[in-house]
């Protein structure tokens, strides 16, 4: 009996908004272990490719195979995006919310939550205004909503684009725990630093489509296409 | 000059004797009026919030009808009502005409667009700031509109407040489906009415101060009750 939602297979995607084609004809597939690493310059379609992945947009051609049908399979992800969504609750209502959903009592749904939230040291801002959180306070809390329902694959959009050092830390810290704990993570980055430290594989884009799918080591120390080599430089990818 | 202050001492005399009819037809005013809000909220609010998530043919059409009968004339909503309701119309076998249920039927006409435009504008807003965490968590359509109403509640609130605003002071449509009855369906707009056209300014003005008076207490008592303004922007 198949238990897991993964290998994922994509083939051919193709996904389009206003005649402009974000995603031109991307295929992969990925297995049930490890970190994937989406990189890429601005406007290549990380952010594109995590969504639909997900099932967030609508294929303009394609086909996304998960190892378990669409909606088993969609429960059993969960998203970051790279400005966290605040809803207008409490810290702990917002972290609680995707249980009561799923409908778990309130007071459950608020214990779990609660000892969450004092995992990631947020444990004393429980009932204060999630807007009133700081950035690095807002993505942990925004990362633990996600990990709440203990998904098998977590996509995270740049989730420490506009964190500091310490924050981008703390969320990395908490990556690694929750990849230890047997997550699949799938994160779109735009630094190499953060890819170096903790992608097992990685998938380069550029123009809406995919050039590389290698593994970590392969893609640092020797990248296939001149695209990628310009980007690890630090040169201007044409 | 002199007629307001008359007014002015008319209803605070009227205020501070607890005069039997002011009480009877202030209380009218707010049962019909808060009635109909209520009514016209069950409708309006559920229907904004539709509107906001739904993508259909003809959606913008509808917000534009929906936006345009929020000017619906009363004394044309009350002739409507009138005609549907007296003894040769469809449902004058009810008997309603001439009744407080006529008068909060016309309301709930006026009123329901005018709720349901502003949670309209309120959920799509809301909409699009909470649209990527909700279809990332896989909420049903339900699930969807019960969290933006939820969450929404405040602006909601607001809009049902708009709604009460217009409703305790509009006059034409329940003047002729009400008729001003005394002791049956006189509120306070309708007895202002009356008294204006006798020409007893000092009364029509002292029920006018009471009228706006009812309604900023209404106002303050619902604001206070919710915590709106208490907790930051939510």
């Amino acid at each position: 009996m198949v238990t897991s939602i993964l290998p994922l297979r994509a083939s051919d995607l193709k996904v389009r908004k206003s005649r402009r084609l974000l995603l031109d004809g991307v295929s992969l597939s990925l297995s049930g272990t490890g970190t994937t690493i989406v990189l890429g310059p601005n406007g290549a379609g990380k952010s594109t490719l995590l969504k639909t992945l997900h099932g967030m947009e609508r294929l303009a051609g394609g086909d996304i195979q998960w190892a378990l049908p669409d909606k088993q399979a969609r429960d059993r992800q969960a998203f970051v995006f790279q400005t966290p969504i605040l809803m207008r609750r409490t810290v702990l209502e917002n972290v609680a919310y995707p249980l009561r959903l799923n409908g778990t009592s309130r007071k459950d749904a608020f214990r779990i939550a609660t000892d969450w939230l004092n995992r990631v040291h947020l444990g004393k801002a429980l009932n204060q205004r999630a807007t009133d959180l700081s950035g690095g306070e807002r993505q942990k809390m925004a990362l633990v909503r996600a990990l709440i329902r203990d998904p098998e694959v977590l996509f995270l959009d740049e989730p420490c684009a506009n964190l500091d050092g310490r924050a981008t830390r703390e969320i990395e810290d908490l990556l690694q725990e929750v990849h230890a704990a047997g997550t699949r993570l799938i994160m779109a980055t735009h630094d190499l630093g953060q890819a170096r430290r903790l992608a097992h594989d990685v998938i380069f884009m550029h123009k809406g489509a995919l050039l590389e799918q290698t593994p970590a080591t392969t893609f640092f120390e020797n990248p296939m296409t001149a695209q990628a080599q310009a980007f690890l430089n630090g040169d201007i990818v044409e | 000059m002199s007629d307001i202050f008359e007014g002015l001492r008319a209803a605070f005399w009227l205020i501070f004797t607890l005069d039997a009819d002011l009480i009877e037809i202030s209380l009218r005013s707010l049962y019909v009026t808060t009635s109909a809000v209520l009514i016209a909220s069950f409708i309006g609010l559920p229907l904004g919030c539709w509107l906001a998530l739904r993508r259909f043919r003809y959606r913008r059409t509808v917000i534009a009808i929906l936006n345009a009968l929020m000017g619906l004339p009363p004394v044309v909503v009350g002739l409507i009502v009138y005609l549907l309701l007296s003894r040769s119309g469809p449902f004058g076998v009810f008997g309603l005409l001439f009744t407080p249920t006529a008068m909060i039927i016309a309301q709930v006409i006026i009123l329901t667009p005018l709720i349901a435009s502003i949670a309209h504008q309120a959920i799509r807003d809301l909409w699009a700031e909470y649209h990527d965490l909700l279809i990332s968590l896989n909420t049903s359509r339900f699930q969807r509109m019960g969290t933006l109403l939820w969450d929404g509640r405040r602006a909601l609130l607001t809009a049902s407040l708009a709604g009460f605003g217009r409703g305790i002071g509009e006059v034409g449509a329940i003047m002729i489906v009400g008729g001003n009855i005394d002791h049956v369906t006189r509120v306070l707009t309708t007895a202002i009415a009356l008294e204006t056209g006798k020409g007893d300014f000092a009364l029509a003005l002292g029920l006018g101060f009471v009228l706006i008076f009812l309604a900023i207490v209404v106002n303050l008592a619902i604001h206070r009750v919710s915590g709106t303004e208490v907790r930051g922007r939510w």
